[in-house]
């Protein structure tokens, strides 16, 4: 694992935690939607905080998709997981929000759950990667 | 007749975004390494590459399916059961999946991995 990797499971998690909580403002300030009123969601777009909200889920998508292409997905998933723990503590120390001990309970749960996976090989041994086939190949040719 | 059509949302919720991690994991390796890959033909080819892997389209379908499941549910249901109930089973669906279709190595550690995060996330929402 190199830094650059680190640093694209880091964006999984943080671009999926700050996409939610700025699209869960932005819907908070367009009120409940009805099924009678499905296109004030298509609306919602023009929120600037709905709008900043899909930029960052954009971004999350592009480092999920980039992390699953040289990791497993039994590695990635929950490393995308510690983005919960990073809601609850913005919530706690950036917005003075109280925390259940229940939750305390499921930030060490998480945490520990992201512990013993990135203890372990990041990528099946027995695998190989598309890349490191064409590799091959050239260095062959 | 709501719990019913709330637990169908859950169990539908957990089916499609399993469906689709595994079919865009099994596109993304068959992409490779993208930061490899952008490094030595740019990016143009990356988004060439992606685009022209037919799984990675049927992922983005099961994911849709996932978030119009997830609209259903929360018009049925209350979303403090829906959204951890569903990604809680999702990380041990995935962990199923993942050994069955990808043939991922999912030992002791990845498995009790799963579990603590699906408690985890279930917890979190107390």
């Amino acid at each position: 694992m190199t830094f650059r990797k680190y640093l694209v499971l880091a964006g999984v998690a943080v671009f999926s935690a700050a996409g939610d909580s700025l699209l869960a403002r932005g819907m908070k300030d367009l009120g409940g939607v009805s099924l009678h009123n499905l296109s004030s969601l298509i609306l919602a777009i023009l929120d600037p905080w709905v709008a900043c909200g899909i930029l960052l889920l954009l971004a999350f998508f592009a480092s999920y998709m980039s992390a699953l292409s040289w990791a497993d997905l039994t590695y990635v998933l929950p490393a995308s997981s510690l983005g919960y723990v990073l809601v609850a503590l913005a919530g706690r120390f950036g917005f003075h929000e109280a925390i259940s001990p229940a939750r305390w309970m499921g930030i060490a749960l998480i945490t520990a759950g992201v512990g013993f996976v990135a203890a372990g090989p990041s990528l099946t041994p027995s695998r190989k990667l598309a890349t490191d086939v064409i590799s091959q190949q050239e260095a062959q040719s | 007749m709501k719990e019913a059509y709330t637990w169908a949302a859950i169990g539908l919720i957990v089916i499609a975004s399993t469906t689709g991690d595994i079919l865009l994991s099994h596109a993304m390796k068959k992409v490779g390494d993208v930061g490899e890959l952008w490094k030595r033909h740019g990016l143009l080819k990356v988004i060439a590459r992606v685009l022209a892997t037919p799984t990675f389209f049927l992922g983005l379908v099961a994911m849709g399916i996932a978030f119009y499941s997830l609209l259903f549910g929360l018009s049925w249901g209350d979303l403090s059961l829906v959204v951890p109930a569903s990604a809680s089973l999702t990380f041990v669906a995935n962990a199923f999946a993942a050994r069955l279709f990808l043939h991922e190595r999912v030992g002791r550690r990845r498995m009790l991995a799963a579990l603590l995060v699906a408690g985890g996330v279930a917890l979190m929402a107390i």
